[in-house]
């Protein structure tokens, strides 16, 4: 498969020889449903309006793992493309590579520094300059739970812990699958984020997740976290390793499951099945996590293109920020708009309870980067975590156990 | 007479000589582009390889030397060590079932049936499938809520459980069954070009001394075939080593990190966790263990051979 993308990259490589010069960006992404490529859309129809060319280069596959191996092949071949959609610390990484252009003229025209929240910036920024120009935020310490169950038992929304618990209680044993969930590393992981916010709090989060503190890694909350995500391992069904997240959304919306711990991408599904917010299904804050927001954000990384095309890469990164777009692309996306002066007119009742929740957050100092979304260590030590929370939530491992590995592999993985 | 006879014997001899350069030639020339490719994207990316598992390439490559830091980090891994043992038991149980079943069906079509030439093709056709579509055909087969499990439940055993795709001790055997279901066909082909090779004769006069069919298999006609074993053991086991597509198709590694193999973990130390050196240093160790399957298999192949002839 590999040697496919590599022809395929081959190919493109080509084609953009031969291409005419005039004005163009290219724009490497995969976003390649209904939805998002919809949205996208908007973008390539504001640049049009400038005579600016967009020449697509979808690459499918969620989390972008396809997508990072064309760039891969074509930065090495000294060809990069114009813009990136990159996650989190890939940002950061490729922006060591020296690969990454800077955008501080574009950003200080336009007044970034003061509209963008700080922990985003600390990714679109490196080195203190700008490269990247962030197009939206997810959240993922959310819950989507279905209406009419939640009605029929007469559940209260949960505010702590022990509420969720009594609510997935009553919801087993009425006969219902209690969580949705998918048996997949990142998802499990998701999960993991938003029980180590209502465990330990946002400081807590921060020293181990962030500051990966080896006593914070292997303290009694630590261990009491493990706990937790081995008591809700009990509510979900046995049949959840390998199963996509819109499938395990779909047993939400479908009336089988009662709740789904998963980011607000979750929505979009909802919305897909003719759903409404707040009559249908029922968004709120993981209980306990409510003032906190545990983000990732989709960027554009700019990548150095020579001086012939930086006209329009500052274009391309000047529309991305749009407020307009911004609103527009979120709607329908599902996420919230990343800059946070953006109005909240156009979102549905979960949009504005985002918005609202971020701008909460990014005062308080709370708005911090997801682990499951790469958004709170590196790729390395992401996945080490994944392999302690996969481990343990799949029953290989007790919570003692669970510490006691996560400490040397997070170590190991530095 | 003699004259044009001459004179076209003194003529031919410098053409047929430009001609035969030229055939002499003609299979180097025609060769050379598929060679040069072969010594460059092959051998070539294999010191490549070599050379980026001393260095501590993360995200791109990089060439700067760290000594054995890769392999040192490598083998203190317990992911490499978990990968390591499903590859035992992978490999393991995958050479002998298929080797037993495609003995067994040889020997049974073997048997001068009517049909042959039909029932032949059935049984090899699953190696003409690619190991995606073996891993998500079985993906389905074997889940519980829509495969194999559902449907006997709805025959009417309500208490029939195979779950093991989903149990981390079991998954890996899910990965043998696939992997046994896709090779048996193969190796049953090679097996029946092995017997269709024994010489009429011998059997014959084994059972002119009264043989029984048992002693005849056991004693002569499965120690005639160890040409044939040693090629089906090569065969599999290099499949087995470098086996990556199936896994990732029908588990994904999962549930948890229990069906993960050298391949996958390969892949995914280079390309998602950002430690290309790990990843290339994995590689070599992969290359290591295909080397000590072919390499004897070669020598003896070769040498034996020329002693045999």
């Amino acid at each position: 498969m590999r040697k496919c993308l590599m022809l395929a990259a081959a190919v493109m490589l080509g084609s953009i020889v031969n291409a005419a010069a005039q004005e163009k960006v290219e724009v490497l992404h995969w976003w390649t449903s209904g939805g998002e490529a919809a949205a996208l859309n908007v973008l390539k129809k504001n640049l049009e309006a400038e005579g600016i060319t967009w020449e697509d280069m979808p690459v499918a596959g969620g989390g972008g793992e396809q997508a990072m191996t064309v760039l891969r092949a074509r930065v090495t071949a000294g060809n990069p493309p114009t813009a990136v959609q990159l996650l989190g610390f890939d940002v950061t990484d490729w922006a060591k590579q020296g690969v990454l252009a800077n955008l501080d003229p574009v950003a200080d025209k336009e007044g970034w520094d003061k509209v963008i929240p700080a922990a985003i910036q600390k990714f679109s920024k490196y080195d203190g300059h700008w490269v990247a120009a962030p197009v939206n935020l997810h959240s993922t310490n959310w819950i989507w739970a279905n209406k009419m169950i939640f009605d029929k038992l007469g559940i209260q929304q949960p505010t702590n812990w022990d509420e969720l618990i009594a609510a997935l209680d009553k919801i087993k044993a009425a006969g219902y699958v209690a969580l949705a969930a998918g048996g997949q590393p990142w998802q499990e992981a998701t999960i993991f984020d938003s029980v180590v916010m209502t465990t330990g709090g946002p400081d807590f989060y921060k020293k181990a997740l962030v500051d990966l503190d080896p006593a914070a890694l292997g303290s009694p909350t630590m261990k009491t976290v493990f706990e937790r995500m081995i008591k809700l391992r009990s509510y979900v069904d046995d049949n959840f390793s390998g199963r996509d997240w819109n499938l395990a959304t779909a047993m939400v919306i479908t009336d089988k499951a009662g709740m789904q711990i998963m980011g607000d991408w979750a929505k979009g599904e909802f919305r897909n099945a003719g759903k409404t917010a707040g009559t249908d299904f029922l968004c709120f804050r993981f209980p306990g996590t409510q003032g906190t927001v545990t983000f990732n954000s989709d960027q554009f990384a700019m990548f150095k293109v020579g001086q012939a095309s930086q006209d329009a890469q500052f274009k391309l990164a000047k529309a991305i920020e749009d407020p307009a777009f911004q609103s527009s692309f979120n709607v329908v996306k599902g996420s919230v708009p990343a800059r946070t002066d953006v109005s909240d007119a156009a979102f549905d009742a979960c949009g504005k309870k985002g918005m609202a929740d971020l701008k909460e957050a990014s005062e308080k100092g709370t708005l911090l980067g997801s682990l499951a979304h790469g958004h709170a260590a590196p790729a390395a030590v992401k996945n080490a975590f994944y392999d302690v929370i996969t481990a343990t939530f799949n029953g290989q491992y007790t919570a003692d156990q669970a510490v006691a590995q996560l400490v040397p592999a997070v170590q190991g993985a530095q | 007479m003699s004259i044009t006879l001459q004179r076209s014997a003194a003529i031919s001899p410098p053409a047929r000589t430009a001609r035969e350069r030229l055939g002499d030639f003609l299979p180097r020339i025609v060769l050379a582009p598929s060679f040069a490719a072969v010594l460059v994207f092959v051998y070539g990316f294999i010191i490549f390889t070599g050379y980026l598992s001393f260095t501590d390439s993360k995200i791109l490559p990089s060439f700067d030397f760290v000594g054995w830091k890769n392999y040192v980090r490598l083998w203190s891994l317990p992911n490499w060590w978990i990968a390591l043992e499903n590859l035992a038991i992978f490999a393991s149980l995958y050479i002998v079932i298929c080797t037993a079943i495609g003995l067994g069906l040889a020997i049974l079509l073997d048997q001068k049936i009517r049909g042959e030439g039909v029932l032949r093709p059935i049984y090899l056709y699953p190696m003409a499938i690619s190991f995606i579509v073996t891993g998500t055909a079985w993906k389905w087969f074997l889940d519980p809520g829509i495969g194999i499990e559902r449907i006997v439940r709805l025959w009417g055993w309500s208490d029939f459980t195979f779950d093991w795709i989903k149990d981390t001790q079991m998954a890996i055997y899910c990965v043998v069954i696939a992997a046994v279901w896709q090779s048996s066909g193969f190796v049953m082909a090679m097996f029946l070009a092995g017997l269709r090779g024994i010489d009429n004769e011998i059997i014959k006069a084994a059972q002119i001394d009264g043989a029984t069919n048992f002693k005849l298999y056991k004693r002569i006609i499965i120690p005639m075939l160890r040409p044939a074993f040693l090629s089906a053991f090569v065969v599999l086991a290099h499949l087995a080593i470098k086996s990556y597509d199936l896994v990732i198709a029908l588990t994904n590694g999962g549930p948890g990190r229990a069906t993960e193999l050298p391949a996958t973990f390969m892949y995914s130390y280079t390309f998602t966790r950002n430690s290309m050196g790990i990843g290339a240093a994995s590689a070599v160790i992969m290359l290591m263990m295909i080397a000590s399957v072919i390499i004897p298999y070669i020598y003896a192949e070769v040498g034996g051979g020329n002693r045999g002839r």
